[in-house]
């Protein structure tokens, strides 16, 4: 395959041998300057990096970029993922020169403003979250995840209490909760789903037993409603010697309303990068701070910053001697953690309630506009949460066209597509979160794409199956890209 | 009602299309004594302007020391265009490009990333990128145990001139899964790993050693017979390595006779702030035959219907929303940002750029360390070479001369008897191409103050 081909070629395909951006890096030094580094030890020839211009640069990761869908130029639907507007004031109090400049090892004396920001923004999410106890160091959800069970295993242990082998799942649950249980060394058992999207309470019942470490759920649950039976369910898991794990990818749907600790949760973690408007940027950073009830204070991931009179300090496994320990080299994702601040700082106590009430409304004006020009509800006898699930289980049936050829059409009319056959449960799906940035005439521009595209389906069923048609390029062979391994460009011979 | 766009018009139409009376209503579902009472921590709302004025004088509050800690996160200087061009809202408000038509921008940047990673590293392959240099050497230990097929064990060595946040960080990931990582001691003059020390473990079962280069001391380990040795007794070789120093050193895939087997690392020096410790980014590489074992994202180059190339995500069965229990690791989110600016500043500083920044940073701290041992009563502790950090000795507790010098501005390094009980009068000191002469001045003068 040659590169040229590639409408936009590749930053390595623009170099040119003893070209530089030569304002950028400091004067070269002579050799002499290096002598104490033994040769064994010296690389033998220069990395492969490019030797371009900054101009060229510029240009290439601009035009680069412009190859994207965001959500500064569109609608972005994804269940899940709460795709929310991202406020630039938060980007730039982030990136003021004071935080961009502290070293994380930098004594506390020279730390009290950065303290002060975490420690508020610890309080801020005990608060909205009914937690007793927050610990700001998990890198993303799924590290918030693993943190949160790994204080599971850590209480049990410390109670000697060591039957508990088993973590319980219902089956709409997201991949990283049976991924993380597996990490902390727990079997995974799964729980299922009711016909309206409730879990099997009975089920529940049966499964649980003196080798029930906890359960893990969303809540609303991916399936888009809100789970009825909480009460019940906490109270089967705690009956039985269980811990409740609260998965806050959909926290949006509640800020404010319900709040975790209320409904019996133990542990919670939540995701800033969803919850609190921070960016998504391409695939993180994310930010998954845990909160916990009283008894899981004592295993909270460190540091955690406290507070002595007016002095700000950090604690750290001195403090916390039961604590399940450092999970990355520093204390987290601090420029993320800072733009959540921000967030909150703005949105303050009203702010926060209207989170969950205009997601809310959102996702059930979306639903029912939807219903009516012809898609079909997951769980039509439901009210949508933040968000909700439709299937097209019809449509592949009849017209031979799939939720993916759906979703890949919707980027010819310039939106997101929703998340796609996810939860698993629900036969060719979408979940549909249009979260409450968003103005009613994006929701109904959305639905018009919708209608036309039900009608595309029902007409022209094939011309839908090579959908896009508009985007830099066409449907991608996945089978080709696992199957002959191109991962790293090699410079044509 | 900030960032939200309803006008009392829209909430009416909508909530007539719902058939609901109030917003109220559609929290019908959830059971009344579960909802929230008023919020308690939170203040009332502040405007952009209140917010950001708060927040720059808590900013304004931590700057202005001058700073020569390293210890895993290292200043540097950041070309203008990286942050310019990273937080353009197309990156940055991107999700991860699960459409890969909608997303070829972000796609082809990762391609170009793993292409570069590769490149510095001399490996066959590289991931998208995971949290940071400590949780990808837990990520490392881990595909090492799945990877290598020669041995059964759950024990890895780890020798103490390793990153102690890194093996804790480790310890801590791995441990729930009955991982060992067993201790390997440094000579104490040199401050490497010696053949000796490892002679200890010879003809044991571990699946893999972990090799820092250059490790925690700045200190440069002969990586080659290192990595012979953990060959020659079944032992895959991780290495931990520094990416602004592979300009100059060794690249991991040509350390002794086959080169290390997994190379992860702290992504931070290329173009990211130090910004507290995060985001930064962690990046993870490897040998061909062990790419079904890396965890996290792939992006790998395919064409369309059309026959023309693109990009897409890849091999992505050993991902968790796939695989579920079974799969290599529970990442999703990664730190895409932080690799799309790391991308941008290698190809802004390119080879001999690159080359350079890592050639101040040596020079200025061995004339920091001259001028430091100058002073009576301070001394260079190992006799190893180093990259960009060295120990030295104090005639007084490190934490107490270190507090001395915080108070005249001057962050004077890292207090290394926190780790290391034997070395409770030692610091590491950095000096990077953003020290100037008068800066390693001002801390000699500040020092010999202090002691005097």
């Amino acid at each position: 395959m040659s590169g040229k081909s590639i409408d936009q070629q590749l930053i390595f395909e623009l170099s040119r041998p003893g070209r530089r951006a030569s304002a950028q890096a400091p004067k070269a030094l002579p050799q002499q300057a290096l002598a104490n580094i033994p040769a064994t030890l010296r690389r033998k020839q220069k990395p492969g990096l490019p030797e371009v211009s900054e101009l060229q640069v510029v240009r290439h990761y601009t035009n680069l970029s412009t190859r994207n869908f965001a959500i500064d130029k569109q609608f972005y639907p994804l269940g899940s993922c709460t795709m929310k507007y991202n406020p630039r004031g938060a980007n730039r109090a982030a990136m003021l020169p004071g935080f961009l400049g502290r070293h994380p090892l930098a004594p506390e004396s020279h730390s009290q403003g950065f303290l002060a920001c975490m420690y508020e923004l610890q309080e801020f999410l005990k608060d909205v979250t009914g937690m007793q106890g927050v610990s700001l160091t998990p890198m993303a959800g799924a590290q918030g995840e693993f943190a949160g069970v790994a204080m599971i295993r850590a209480y049990h242990e410390a109670r000697q209490d060591d039957g508990r082998t088993e973590i319980l799942i219902p089956e709409a649950a997201h991949g990283t909760n049976p991924a993380t249980a597996v990490m902390c060394g727990y079997k995974v058992r799964e729980v299922p789903v009711n016909r309206d999207g409730d879990v099997d309470l009975e089920a529940l019942k049966a499964a649980c037993g003196p080798q029930t470490a906890g359960l893990m759920m969303t809540n609303p649950s991916t399936c888009g409603v809100f789970e009825r039976q909480i009460d019940a369910i906490a109270k089967t898991v705690h009956g039985a010697g269980g811990l409740l794990y609260y998965d806050g990818a959909n926290l949006n749907a509640i800020l404010g309303k319900v709040r975790p600790g209320d409904m019996g949760f133990d542990v919670i973690h939540m995701n800033l990068h969803k919850t609190f408007a921070t960016p998504h940027g391409g695939g993180g950073p994310g930010s998954g701070p845990v909160g916990v009830s009283e008894r899981l204070k004592p295993f909270l991931p460190t540091p955690i910053v406290g507070k002595d009179g007016e002095q700000y300090r950090w604690l750290d496994t001195d403090d916390l001697p039961q604590s399940i320990g450092h999970l990355s080299a520093f204390m987290g994702n601090a420029g993320v953690l800072l733009r959540a601040y921000f967030y909150a700082r703005v949105l303050g106590r009203e702010g926060m309630i209207r989170v969950g009430e205009y997601s809310t409304l959102a996702a059930n004006y979306l639903l029912k506009r939807l219903q009516a020009i012809g898609c079909t509800a997951a769980y039509p006898e439901r009210r949508a949460s933040h968000e909700f699930l439709l299937t097209f289980a019809s449509e592949a049936r009849e017209l031979g066209v799939t939720a993916m050829d759906i979703a890949k059409r919707l980027l010819d009319y310039n939106q997101h597509a929703p998340t796609t056959y996810f939860p698993l449960l629900v036969p060719e799906c979408f979940l549909i979160e249009p979260t409450e940035t968003e103005t009613k005439e994006t929701l109904d521009e959305f639905i018009d794409a919708m209608e036309k595209i039900l009608a595309e389906a029902r007409e022209n069923p094939e011309m839908l199956k090579g959908a896009p048609y508009t985007q830099p390029v066409r449907r991608l062979d996945d089978v080709k890209a696992a199957r002959e391994l191109d991962l790293v460009w090699k410079a044509p011979r | 009602m900030p960032y939200i766009p309803h006008t009392e018009d829209d909430v009416q139409a909508m909530l007539a299309a719902i058939g609901a009376d109030s917003i109220e209503d559609l929290f019908d579902e959830i059971p009344a004594h579960l909802k929230a009472g008023q919020l308690k921590a939170l203040p009332e709302g502040l405007s952009e302007m209140e917010a950001t004025a708060l927040m720059a004088a808590r900013a304004r509050q931590d700057a202005g020391a001058l700073c020569f800690i390293g210890a895993g996160a290292y200043e540097h200087h950041i070309p203008a265009a990286v942050w310019e061009i990273a937080t353009r809202g197309e990156f940055y408000t991107a999700y991860t490009p699960y459409q890969a038509e909608a997303s070829q921008g972000t796609l082809q940047t990762i391609y170009e990333y793993q292409t570069l990673m590769a490149r510095l590293t001399g490996m066959d392959a590289s991931n998208a990128s995971v949290y940071d240099g400590a949780s990808g050497l837990s990520e490392a230990v881990l595909m090492a145990l799945r990877a290598n097929r020669k041995s059964k064990s759950r024990r890895v060595l780890v020798p103490r001139s390793v990153n102690p946040r890194y093996r804790q960080a480790t310890d801590a990931i791995c441990s729930n899964q009955d991982v060992e990582l067993v201790e390997v001691v440094f000579d104490a003059a040199s401050g490497l790993t010696t053949p000796a020390a490892l002679a200890a473990h010879a003809g044991d079962d571990f699946a893999a050693l972990v090799i820092q280069q250059p490790n925690f001391f700045g200190g440069l380990e002969d990586v080659h017979a290192l990595t012979d040795w953990a060959h020659a007794n079944n032992m895959l070789v991780i290495a931990v390595v520094n990416p602004t120093s592979l300009a100059l050193l060794t690249p991991p895939g040509e350390w002794g006779e086959q080169g290390a087997d997994i190379v992860v690392g702290e992504g931070q020096p290329l173009g990211v702030p130090l910004s507290s410790g995060g985001p930064y980014f962690g990046f993870m590489c490897c040998r061909q035959q062990y790419i079904r074992q890396m965890p996290g994202r792939i992006i790998g180059r395919t064409v369309d219907l059309e026959g023309k190339p693109g990009f897409t995500l890849t091999l992505q069965a050993r991902e968790q929303h796939i695989r579920r229990s079974k799969a290599t690791s529970n990442i999703c989110t990664n730190q895409g940002l932080a690799m799309t600016a790391a991308t941008i500043y290698a190809s802004l500083l390119g080879p001999d750029g690159l080359e350079a920044v890592a050639a101040h940073c040596h020079a200025n701290t061995r004339t920091l360390v001259a001028k430091l041992t100058a002073i009576d009563g301070v001394s260079e502790v190992f006799s190893a070479p180093v990259f960009h950090e060295a120990v030295l000795r104090l005639p007084r507790p490190a934490a107490e001369v270190l507090a001395a010098l915080a108070e005249k501005n001057i962050l004077g390094g890292y207090d290394l008897g926190r780790d290391y009980p034997e070395l409770a009068d030692c610091v590491l000191v950095c000096a990077t191409e953003t020290r100037v002469e008068s800066d390693l001045q001002a801390y000699a003068k500040a020092l010999q103050e202090v002691l005097a």
